[in-house]
Protein backbone atom coordinates (compact mmCIF):
# COMPACT_ATOMS: atom_id res chain seq x y z
CA UNK A 1 0.00 0.00 0.00
CA UNK A 2 2.96 2.53 0.48
CA UNK A 3 3.85 2.34 -2.92
CA UNK A 4 0.42 3.00 -4.02
CA UNK A 5 0.47 6.46 -1.62
CA UNK A 6 3.28 7.39 -2.83
CA UNK A 7 2.94 7.14 -5.91
CA UNK A 8 -0.67 9.38 -5.57
CA UNK A 9 1.12 11.86 -3.38
CA UNK A 10 3.50 12.23 -5.91
CA UNK A 11 0.89 12.92 -8.51
CA UNK A 12 -1.04 15.30 -6.33
CA UNK A 13 2.53 17.43 -5.22
CA UNK A 14 0.98 20.43 -7.35
CA UNK A 15 -2.98 20.17 -5.76
CA UNK A 16 -1.08 20.18 -2.64
CA UNK A 17 0.40 23.74 -3.11
CA UNK A 18 -2.36 24.80 -4.33
CA UNK A 19 -4.95 23.85 -1.86
CA UNK A 20 -2.70 24.36 0.81
CA UNK A 21 -2.78 28.37 -0.31
CA UNK A 22 -6.35 28.64 -1.33
CA UNK A 23 -7.69 26.36 1.73
CA UNK A 24 -5.56 29.03 4.25
CA UNK A 25 -6.82 31.84 2.36
CA UNK A 26 -10.73 30.37 3.52
CA UNK A 27 -9.83 29.26 6.10
CA UNK A 28 -8.89 33.11 7.22
CA UNK A 29 -11.73 34.58 5.40
CA UNK A 30 -14.52 32.48 7.33
CA UNK A 31 -12.71 33.29 10.93
CA UNK A 32 -13.07 37.06 9.65
CA UNK A 33 -16.83 36.64 8.96
CA UNK A 34 -16.73 35.22 12.96
CA UNK A 35 -16.81 31.15 11.88
CA UNK A 36 -13.93 29.83 13.97
CA UNK A 37 -12.22 26.82 12.98
CA UNK A 38 -14.54 24.24 13.98
CA UNK A 39 -16.55 25.68 10.80
CA UNK A 40 -13.97 25.62 8.57
CA UNK A 41 -12.84 21.87 9.49
CA UNK A 42 -16.67 21.02 8.87
CA UNK A 43 -17.40 22.59 5.86
CA UNK A 44 -14.14 21.53 4.34
CA UNK A 45 -14.86 18.11 5.34
CA UNK A 46 -18.48 17.63 4.04
CA UNK A 47 -19.14 20.52 1.42
CA UNK A 48 -15.30 20.25 -0.25
CA UNK A 49 -15.77 22.63 -3.11
CA UNK A 50 -12.94 25.34 -3.60
CA UNK A 51 -15.46 27.83 -5.07
CA UNK A 52 -18.71 27.16 -3.44
CA UNK A 53 -16.90 27.43 0.07
CA UNK A 54 -16.05 30.97 -0.89
CA UNK A 55 -19.85 31.79 -1.69
CA UNK A 56 -20.43 29.89 1.35
CA UNK A 57 -18.72 32.43 3.55
CA UNK A 58 -21.23 34.82 2.15
CA UNK A 59 -24.28 33.04 2.94
CA UNK A 60 -23.05 32.22 6.42
CA UNK A 61 -22.50 36.29 6.98
CA UNK A 62 -25.70 37.18 5.54
CA UNK A 63 -27.95 34.14 7.56
CA UNK A 64 -29.23 33.37 3.87
CA UNK A 65 -32.63 31.14 3.84
CA UNK A 66 -31.98 27.18 3.17
CA UNK A 67 -34.04 27.64 -0.45
CA UNK A 68 -31.49 30.30 -1.83
CA UNK A 69 -28.33 28.27 -0.33
CA UNK A 70 -29.73 25.75 -2.60
CA UNK A 71 -30.44 27.27 -5.46
CA UNK A 72 -27.13 29.37 -5.57
CA UNK A 73 -25.01 26.10 -5.19
CA UNK A 74 -26.80 24.12 -7.41
CA UNK A 75 -25.64 27.00 -9.95
CA UNK A 76 -22.15 27.29 -9.09
CA UNK A 77 -21.26 23.89 -8.89
CA UNK A 78 -23.76 22.64 -11.84
CA UNK A 79 -20.48 22.47 -14.11
CA UNK A 80 -19.65 19.27 -11.90
CA UNK A 81 -22.49 17.20 -13.73
CA UNK A 82 -20.05 17.63 -17.13
CA UNK A 83 -16.79 15.78 -14.86
CA UNK A 84 -18.81 12.97 -13.51
CA UNK A 85 -19.59 12.12 -17.50
CA UNK A 86 -15.93 11.16 -18.04
CA UNK A 87 -15.79 8.81 -15.14
CA UNK A 88 -19.14 6.80 -15.05
CA UNK A 89 -17.32 3.78 -16.20
CA UNK A 90 -14.37 4.00 -14.33
CA UNK A 91 -15.96 4.58 -10.96
CA UNK A 92 -17.98 2.27 -11.43
CA UNK A 93 -15.80 -0.61 -11.21
CA UNK A 94 -14.28 1.18 -8.37
CA UNK A 95 -16.88 -0.76 -5.93
CA UNK A 96 -16.95 0.51 -2.41
CA UNK A 97 -14.71 3.61 -3.00
CA UNK A 98 -16.96 4.67 -5.87
CA UNK A 99 -19.40 6.95 -3.37
CA UNK A 100 -16.02 8.74 -2.40
CA UNK A 101 -15.12 9.14 -5.68
CA UNK A 102 -18.02 10.37 -6.55
CA UNK A 103 -17.74 13.01 -3.66
CA UNK A 104 -14.46 14.23 -4.07
CA UNK A 105 -14.56 14.64 -7.64
CA UNK A 106 -13.87 18.62 -7.26
CA UNK A 107 -12.02 20.64 -10.63
CA UNK A 108 -8.31 19.83 -9.54
CA UNK A 109 -8.92 16.46 -8.68
CA UNK A 110 -11.15 15.60 -11.93
CA UNK A 111 -8.40 17.21 -13.63
CA UNK A 112 -5.57 14.86 -12.09
CA UNK A 113 -7.55 11.85 -13.02
CA UNK A 114 -8.13 12.88 -16.46
CA UNK A 115 -3.94 12.13 -17.38
CA UNK A 116 -3.27 10.14 -14.31
CA UNK A 117 -1.26 7.00 -15.09
CA UNK A 118 -0.16 4.44 -11.92
CA UNK A 119 2.39 3.22 -11.87
CA UNK A 120 2.80 -0.38 -13.17
CA UNK A 121 3.12 -2.32 -9.83
CA UNK A 122 0.74 -0.02 -8.00
CA UNK A 123 -2.93 -1.09 -8.08
CA UNK A 124 -5.09 1.59 -10.11
CA UNK A 125 -7.77 1.84 -8.32
CA UNK A 126 -6.38 2.30 -5.08
CA UNK A 127 -3.82 4.69 -6.67
CA UNK A 128 -7.38 6.70 -7.87
CA UNK A 129 -8.70 6.66 -4.57
CA UNK A 130 -5.48 8.05 -2.74
CA UNK A 131 -5.27 10.66 -5.39
CA UNK A 132 -9.04 12.16 -4.52
CA UNK A 133 -8.39 11.42 -0.45
CA UNK A 134 -5.14 12.99 -0.44
CA UNK A 135 -5.94 16.34 -2.50
CA UNK A 136 -8.96 16.77 0.34
CA UNK A 137 -6.57 15.94 3.31
CA UNK A 138 -4.83 19.11 1.74
CA UNK A 139 -7.80 21.16 1.54
CA UNK A 140 -9.21 20.27 5.29
CA UNK A 141 -5.40 20.63 6.23
CA UNK A 142 -5.31 24.33 4.70
CA UNK A 143 -8.78 25.51 5.87
CA UNK A 144 -7.95 24.34 9.37
CA UNK A 145 -4.31 26.35 9.44
CA UNK A 146 -5.57 29.23 7.51
CA UNK A 147 -8.55 29.89 10.31
CA UNK A 148 -5.85 28.75 13.42
CA UNK A 149 -2.94 30.76 12.34
CA UNK A 150 -3.61 32.69 8.81
CA UNK A 151 -2.91 36.05 9.82
CA UNK A 152 0.31 34.78 11.28
CA UNK A 153 1.99 33.58 7.94
CA UNK A 154 5.39 34.94 7.95
CA UNK A 155 5.62 34.68 4.01
CA UNK A 156 4.13 37.14 1.06
CA UNK A 157 1.87 34.17 -0.21
CA UNK A 158 0.66 36.22 -3.28
CA UNK A 159 0.42 34.49 -6.45
CA UNK A 160 0.75 30.66 -4.69
CA UNK A 161 -2.47 30.69 -5.90
CA UNK A 162 -0.88 30.79 -9.58
CA UNK A 163 0.33 27.23 -8.77
CA UNK A 164 -3.46 26.00 -9.44
CA UNK A 165 -3.60 27.68 -12.90
CA UNK A 166 0.08 25.81 -13.82
CA UNK A 167 -1.31 22.61 -12.80
CA UNK A 168 -4.57 23.26 -15.16
CA UNK A 169 -1.86 24.17 -18.05
CA UNK A 170 0.47 21.11 -17.30
CA UNK A 171 -2.79 18.73 -17.80
CA UNK A 172 -3.87 20.82 -21.12
CA UNK A 173 -0.24 20.18 -22.53
CA UNK A 174 -1.10 16.62 -21.81
CA UNK A 175 -4.18 16.09 -22.79
CA UNK A 176 -3.11 18.03 -25.83
CA UNK A 177 -0.30 15.42 -26.73
CA UNK A 178 -2.82 12.38 -26.13
CA UNK A 179 -5.25 13.37 -28.74
CA UNK A 180 -4.77 13.46 -32.53
CA UNK A 181 -7.08 16.47 -32.73
CA UNK A 182 -6.60 19.89 -31.14
CA UNK A 183 -9.66 20.81 -31.80
CA UNK A 184 -11.76 20.40 -28.50
CA UNK A 185 -8.83 22.62 -26.40
CA UNK A 186 -10.16 25.85 -29.06
CA UNK A 187 -13.43 25.23 -28.36
CA UNK A 188 -13.07 25.11 -24.88
CA UNK A 189 -10.56 28.45 -25.38
CA UNK A 190 -12.88 30.58 -27.08
CA UNK A 191 -16.16 29.16 -25.13
CA UNK A 192 -14.65 30.61 -22.25
CA UNK A 193 -13.21 33.47 -23.86
CA UNK A 194 -16.57 34.48 -25.43
CA UNK A 195 -18.22 33.32 -21.71
CA UNK A 196 -16.14 36.32 -20.43
CA UNK A 197 -16.71 38.78 -22.85
CA UNK A 198 -20.63 38.12 -23.15
CA UNK A 199 -21.09 37.38 -18.73
CA UNK A 200 -18.30 38.65 -17.53
CA UNK A 201 -15.19 37.39 -15.47
CA UNK A 202 -17.01 36.19 -12.54
CA UNK A 203 -19.64 33.88 -14.04
CA UNK A 204 -17.66 32.15 -16.86
CA UNK A 205 -17.90 28.68 -16.18
CA UNK A 206 -20.81 27.45 -16.58
CA UNK A 207 -21.95 29.43 -19.62
CA UNK A 208 -18.51 28.28 -20.86
CA UNK A 209 -19.30 24.55 -20.10
CA UNK A 210 -22.94 24.58 -22.34
CA UNK A 211 -21.16 26.18 -25.27
CA UNK A 212 -18.30 23.86 -24.87
CA UNK A 213 -21.13 20.73 -24.62
CA UNK A 214 -23.01 21.94 -27.37
CA UNK A 215 -21.12 22.93 -30.11
CA UNK A 216 -18.79 19.07 -29.23
CA UNK A 217 -22.40 18.00 -29.85
CA UNK A 218 -22.56 19.19 -33.14
CA UNK A 219 -18.70 18.49 -33.94
CA UNK A 220 -19.70 14.83 -33.21
CA UNK A 221 -19.09 13.71 -36.45
CA UNK A 222 -16.23 15.46 -37.43
CA UNK A 223 -14.53 14.79 -34.15
CA UNK A 224 -15.28 10.57 -34.20
CA UNK A 225 -13.63 10.47 -37.75
CA UNK A 226 -11.22 7.86 -38.57
CA UNK A 227 -8.35 10.38 -39.31
CA UNK A 228 -8.76 12.07 -36.00
CA UNK A 229 -7.81 8.64 -33.86
CA UNK A 230 -9.15 7.56 -30.61
CA UNK A 231 -7.81 9.24 -27.56
CA UNK A 232 -6.92 7.51 -25.14
CA UNK A 233 -9.85 7.54 -22.22
CA UNK A 234 -8.90 8.44 -18.33
CA UNK A 235 -8.88 5.09 -16.89
CA UNK A 236 -6.66 3.65 -14.22
CA UNK A 237 -4.53 0.64 -15.89
CA UNK A 238 -6.61 -2.80 -14.28
CA UNK A 239 -9.88 -1.31 -15.01
CA UNK A 240 -12.32 -1.88 -17.59
CA UNK A 241 -12.18 -0.39 -20.88
CA UNK A 242 -13.70 2.89 -20.56
CA UNK A 243 -15.20 3.62 -23.53
CA UNK A 244 -12.53 4.52 -26.28
CA UNK A 245 -13.88 5.96 -29.50
CA UNK A 246 -17.36 5.69 -29.72
CA UNK B 1 -26.90 25.65 20.61
CA UNK B 2 -28.70 28.78 19.70
CA UNK B 3 -30.78 29.76 16.94
CA UNK B 4 -28.03 31.09 14.77
CA UNK B 5 -25.36 28.47 15.28
CA UNK B 6 -28.65 26.20 14.34
CA UNK B 7 -29.07 27.69 10.94
CA UNK B 8 -25.83 28.40 9.94
CA UNK B 9 -25.03 24.52 10.56
CA UNK B 10 -28.10 24.06 8.24
CA UNK B 11 -26.55 26.44 5.75
CA UNK B 12 -23.55 24.31 5.56
CA UNK B 13 -25.51 20.76 5.16
CA UNK B 14 -27.32 22.49 2.27
CA UNK B 15 -24.60 23.46 0.67
CA UNK B 16 -23.19 20.21 1.19
CA UNK B 17 -25.88 18.20 0.52
CA UNK B 18 -26.72 19.86 -3.12
CA UNK B 19 -22.80 19.70 -4.32
CA UNK B 20 -22.93 16.17 -4.08
CA UNK B 21 -26.45 16.36 -5.48
CA UNK B 22 -24.59 18.12 -8.66
CA UNK B 23 -21.34 15.66 -8.56
CA UNK B 24 -23.47 12.22 -8.49
CA UNK B 25 -26.07 13.40 -11.04
CA UNK B 26 -24.13 12.13 -13.82
CA UNK B 27 -23.37 8.50 -11.55
CA UNK B 28 -27.53 8.52 -11.14
CA UNK B 29 -28.31 8.93 -14.58
CA UNK B 30 -25.64 7.12 -16.18
CA UNK B 31 -24.48 4.80 -13.93
CA UNK B 32 -26.71 1.96 -13.58
CA UNK B 33 -27.42 0.87 -16.68
CA UNK B 34 -25.26 -2.14 -18.14
CA UNK B 35 -23.57 0.21 -21.01
CA UNK B 36 -23.37 3.64 -20.67
CA UNK B 37 -25.19 5.73 -23.32
CA UNK B 38 -22.81 6.71 -26.47
CA UNK B 39 -23.48 10.20 -26.44
CA UNK B 40 -22.23 10.20 -23.01
CA UNK B 41 -19.11 7.75 -23.94
CA UNK B 42 -18.39 10.57 -26.60
CA UNK B 43 -19.13 13.71 -24.23
CA UNK B 44 -16.91 11.56 -21.59
CA UNK B 45 -13.84 11.22 -24.02
CA UNK B 46 -13.77 14.33 -25.61
CA UNK B 47 -14.55 17.23 -22.61
CA UNK B 48 -11.39 16.66 -20.92
CA UNK B 49 -9.11 18.84 -23.07
CA UNK B 50 -11.81 21.42 -23.42
CA UNK B 51 -12.73 21.65 -19.92
CA UNK B 52 -8.97 22.01 -19.21
CA UNK B 53 -8.57 24.41 -22.00
CA UNK B 54 -11.75 26.07 -20.24
CA UNK B 55 -10.23 26.15 -16.64
CA UNK B 56 -7.04 27.39 -17.86
CA UNK B 57 -9.12 30.70 -18.86
CA UNK B 58 -10.70 30.50 -15.62
CA UNK B 59 -7.29 31.12 -13.35
CA UNK B 60 -6.63 33.79 -15.84
CA UNK B 61 -9.48 35.67 -15.58
CA UNK B 62 -8.64 38.36 -13.50
CA UNK B 63 -6.19 39.28 -15.73
CA UNK B 64 -5.86 43.28 -16.80
CA UNK B 65 -4.65 43.48 -20.41
CA UNK B 66 -4.81 47.20 -20.34
CA UNK B 67 -3.81 48.37 -17.09
CA UNK B 68 0.25 48.20 -16.02
CA UNK B 69 1.29 45.45 -15.93
CA UNK B 70 -0.47 44.38 -18.91
CA UNK B 71 -0.45 40.55 -18.06
CA UNK B 72 3.42 40.07 -18.08
CA UNK B 73 3.62 38.34 -14.75
CA UNK B 74 0.78 36.11 -16.29
CA UNK B 75 2.28 35.59 -19.89
CA UNK B 76 5.76 35.11 -17.61
CA UNK B 77 3.96 32.50 -15.55
CA UNK B 78 2.30 30.50 -18.67
CA UNK B 79 5.45 30.47 -20.74
CA UNK B 80 7.70 28.92 -17.93
CA UNK B 81 5.00 26.38 -17.41
CA UNK B 82 4.11 25.21 -21.02
CA UNK B 83 8.20 25.94 -22.15
CA UNK B 84 9.49 23.52 -19.41
CA UNK B 85 6.79 21.29 -20.06
CA UNK B 86 7.10 20.33 -23.41
CA UNK B 87 11.01 20.48 -22.78
CA UNK B 88 10.89 17.92 -19.96
CA UNK B 89 8.04 16.57 -18.87
CA UNK B 90 7.91 16.92 -15.42
CA UNK B 91 5.21 17.95 -13.60
CA UNK B 92 6.18 18.89 -10.61
CA UNK B 93 9.13 20.93 -12.04
CA UNK B 94 6.92 22.53 -14.32
CA UNK B 95 4.40 23.83 -11.93
CA UNK B 96 6.76 25.10 -9.06
CA UNK B 97 9.27 26.42 -11.34
CA UNK B 98 6.46 28.28 -13.14
CA UNK B 99 4.71 29.27 -10.02
CA UNK B 100 8.21 31.13 -8.22
CA UNK B 101 8.35 32.56 -11.08
CA UNK B 102 4.84 34.26 -11.31
CA UNK B 103 5.57 34.99 -7.74
CA UNK B 104 8.81 36.35 -8.20
CA UNK B 105 7.43 38.77 -10.73
CA UNK B 106 4.01 39.93 -8.90
CA UNK B 107 6.34 40.22 -5.89
CA UNK B 108 9.36 41.55 -7.17
CA UNK B 109 9.22 43.03 -10.44
CA UNK B 110 6.61 44.38 -11.35
CA UNK B 111 5.34 46.21 -7.92
CA UNK B 112 2.50 47.62 -7.00
CA UNK B 113 0.10 45.60 -8.97
CA UNK B 114 -1.89 44.32 -6.36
Amino acid sequence: MMKTVRAAFLTTLPVMTGYLAVGVAFGLLLQKSGYGVAWAALSSVLVYAGSMQFVLVGLLADGSGFVAVAMVTLFVNLRHFFYGLSFIDTFRAMGRRRPYMIFALTDETYSILCTAKPPEDVDGKAYFFWIALLDQSYWVAGSIAGSLAGSLIPFDMTGLGFAMTALFLVLLVEQWEAFRTHEPVFVGLASALGAVLVFGRGNLLLPALVTIVVVLLLMKKRLTREAYAPPTPPAPADGPEAGGAP
Amino acid sequence: MSALLLHALGIVLVTAAMTFVTRSAPFVLFGKKRGTPPIVLFLGTYLPPAILAMLVVYGLKDVRLLAYPYGLPELIGVATVVGLHVWKRNYLLSIFVGTAAYMVAVQWVFQGTL
